[in-house]
């Protein structure tokens, strides 16, 4: 029998690995978008499974609002980055230096 | 180990290895095309967690308009990506040990101590009659109405925030002036000239 945990562990593990993604690809913009992606994917692996386990409505329709404000973020930030590639010539984050920060 | 539980594992199999290319393969592209066999496998999931109406709804939205979104920006940035790719093997230690200590500690928690079995044991399958789409329904259009028409202004303020972002107007580029040409009189256009005849 699939337990709670088992998703649990699986939203965990999808989560840790797409923070190991951040970290590794910090010079990429466009795998940083996708990694944010993955960790909204695994929040909401973990909302489906309490909604299941609960016998709750209430936590899938969390999940779609979860996706509604995940699908504008990838549509503003991938709008972002074109206007920055236009700008720039270039997506790498470590040339992104003009606000001196 | 029952048939259920296999197919979790294979799953979940799945999801793992697609993730962790998504985050390790060097073409952008070769990403994207990951990340949508990770949502698709995800999709499985849900399916299995009897959530089949946001389940398709994943496949539909994500793998087939975001994902989509992604795979357009990739191919129309004429991106290097060698000097994106420096600094991956510095961070790898750095980044595998805080994930590590990070999963470890999250399913220490999650295994351990609580959301064990007892807790939480697993509810009946539903039979073929119970329709989850309306059940979702039926929730997000009485109880959730507010939060339903809030993401619907979201999503508008996301559609005129992506095209203000990314519209331009070029100062080469020739268009017309609809009210300019409509309000046009012949004396504007034609002229008349009076000229002797020429001489034989």
């Amino acid at each position: 029998m699939i337990s709670l945990s088992h998703y649990l562990t699986l939203a965990a593990l999808l989560f840790c690995l797409s923070v190991v993604g951040i970290f590794l690809n910090r010079k990429n913009v466009i795998i940083l978008l996708m990694s944010i992606e993955l960790m909204l994917l695994s929040v909401n692996l973990n909302f489906v499974a309490f909604s299941h386990f609960l016998g709750d409505g209430a936590g899938q329709i969390f999940v779609f609002f979860i996706l509604t404000v995940a699908a504008a973020e990838a549509a503003i930030g991938l709008a972002i980055l074109v206007v920055l590639f236009r700008n720039r010539q270039t997506i790498n984050v470590a040339d992104l230096d003009h606000l001196k920060g | 180990m029952s048939f259920e539980l296999f197919i979790f594992y294979v799953f979940a199999a799945i999801l793992v290895f697609a993730a962790s290319r998504v985050i390790t393969v060097n073409n952008p592209v070769y990403a994207a095309m990951f990340l949508v066999l990770t949502f698709f496998t995800c999709a499985g999931i849900w399916m299995l967690l009897e959530a089949e109406f946001l389940a398709i709804t994943l496949v539909l939205v994500y793998v087939g308009a975001v994902m989509v979104l992604f795979l357009f920006v990739v191919m129309m940035l004429d991106v290097n990506v060698e000097p994106l790719r420096e600094g991956f093997v510095s961070y790898l230690p750095v980044g595998l040990l805080v994930g590590a200590i990070m999963l470890i500690e999250m399913v220490f928690l999650i295994t351990q101590r609580y959301f064990k079995n007892e807790q939480f044991p697993a509810p009946e399958r539903a039979g073929a009659d119970v329709s989850n789409t309306q059940e979702l329904g039926r929730l997000l259009y009485s109880e959730y109405l507010f939060q339903f028409e809030i993401a619907a202004i979201i999503l508008l303020v996301a559609i005129v925030a992506a095209i203000a972002l990314t519209m331009r107007r070029r100062p080469d580029t020739k268009y017309q002036t609809p009210s300019e040409q409509i309000s046009v009189t012949k004396s504007d256009r034609l002229r008349v000239v009076q000229m002797p005849p020429e001489k034989r």
